[in-house]
């Protein structure tokens, strides 16, 4: 019963496949959108965790906590976008933006 | 060993459970709420691969921060979800195709995964022992020596994010009476205050 490599890859893999499948599903609602890219970088850093800790090497770590501040900026910028834009246009359907197009 | 494993999958399972009902909940409400599950667990998982300051690190900023912060957006925005839902299994078919492709791929690519062993010798920052050296002091020595560019960039991005979400919320909105201290000291008697003459029997 020794934890490996194979199983955080494991995790992590399955972590990138439902946040993958959730934008597919959630095709209207921009917040459970968000939250699905924040499933796959968590899924990100469970993989560079478990090579870290297979590798004995730090550097995995270093560059976690560096997608951990990717991460929170990316929220922090798209939710005050969805907030402006839920406030000019009073709705956040993902088929409703559509104001660019020609 | 045995306890690490069990609490490995334990871990493990609430995550990817939680990561179901994230994508799959009726209420934007529940999802949030998911998610800071995941995180939790998450956390766990890291102090099982040694990275503790990791861990923490993880509750603090998702759990406090990103989490919270969708928990705002959700509850202040108006939304409907119900209408947000029509046409929600529409997608399921597509979806599905797409995750279980993905994930085929990464399973042959986990399956395929080689050790060899001079990538393995070839580390670039190998760990200290931790009986020496903690995981936090170890990775503090990382990052201020070695990544410091690297680290003040993070810190660039994190300017960058604090000031767009600013500038992109922060609106004129006229008609609101705001206290204004400049104007409140730098009033004068003289523009307050008036002495009149009155002489005796008239009015002003």
């Amino acid at each position: 019963m020794e934890i490996g490599v194979g199983h955080y890859l494991t995790v992590g893999a399955i972590l990138f496949t439902i946040g993958v499948f959730g934008i597919f599903l959630n095709r209207k609602n921009v917040i459970i959108i968000l939250m699905s890219v924040e499933l796959i970088l968590l899924a990100v850093n469970v993989n560079l965790v478990g090579f870290s800790a297979h590798l004995n090497d730090l550097v995995g770590q270093v560059f976690a906590m560096f997608v951990l501040t990717v991460a929170a900026a990316e929220a922090a910028i798209g939710l005050a976008i969805l907030v402006v834009y839920f406030r000019n246009r009073g709705t956040i359907e993902v088929e409703d933006i559509n104001v660019m197009k020609g | 060993m045995i306890l690490s494993a069990i609490a490995f999958y334990l871990f493990a399972a609430i995550i990817i459970a939680s990561a179901v009902m994230v994508v799959g909940a009726r209420n934007p409400v529940h999802s949030v709420f998911f998610l800071i599950l995941a995180f939790f667990n998450a956390a766990g998982l890291f102090v099982i691969a040694g990275a503790e300051f990791l861990a923490m690190i993880m509750v603090i900023v998702y759990v406090g921060a990103v989490a919270v912060l969708f928990m705002f957006v959700v509850m202040m925005l108006d939304i409907n979800f119900v209408r947000l839902r029509e046409g929600f299994l529409q997608y399921l078919p597509i979806g599905a195709l797409v995750g279980i492709i993905l994930l085929i791929e990464l399973i042959f690519v986990l399956t395929t995964q080689a050790n060899v062993p001079e990538v393995l010798a070839i580390g670039a920052a190998p760990a200290p022992e931790i009986s020496e050296v903690t995981n936090t002091h170890a990775l503090g020595q990382l990052i201020y020596t070695r990544y410091i560019y690297l680290f003040q960039a993070g810190g660039l991005i994190l300017l960058v994010a604090m000031i767009g979400a600013i500038v992109l919320t922060l609106r004129e909105r006229p008609g609101v009476r705001k206290q204004k201290i400049a104007d409140q000291v730098g009033r004068k008697r003289s523009d307050a205050v008036e002495i009149k003459k009155v002489s005796p029997g008239s009015g002003i």
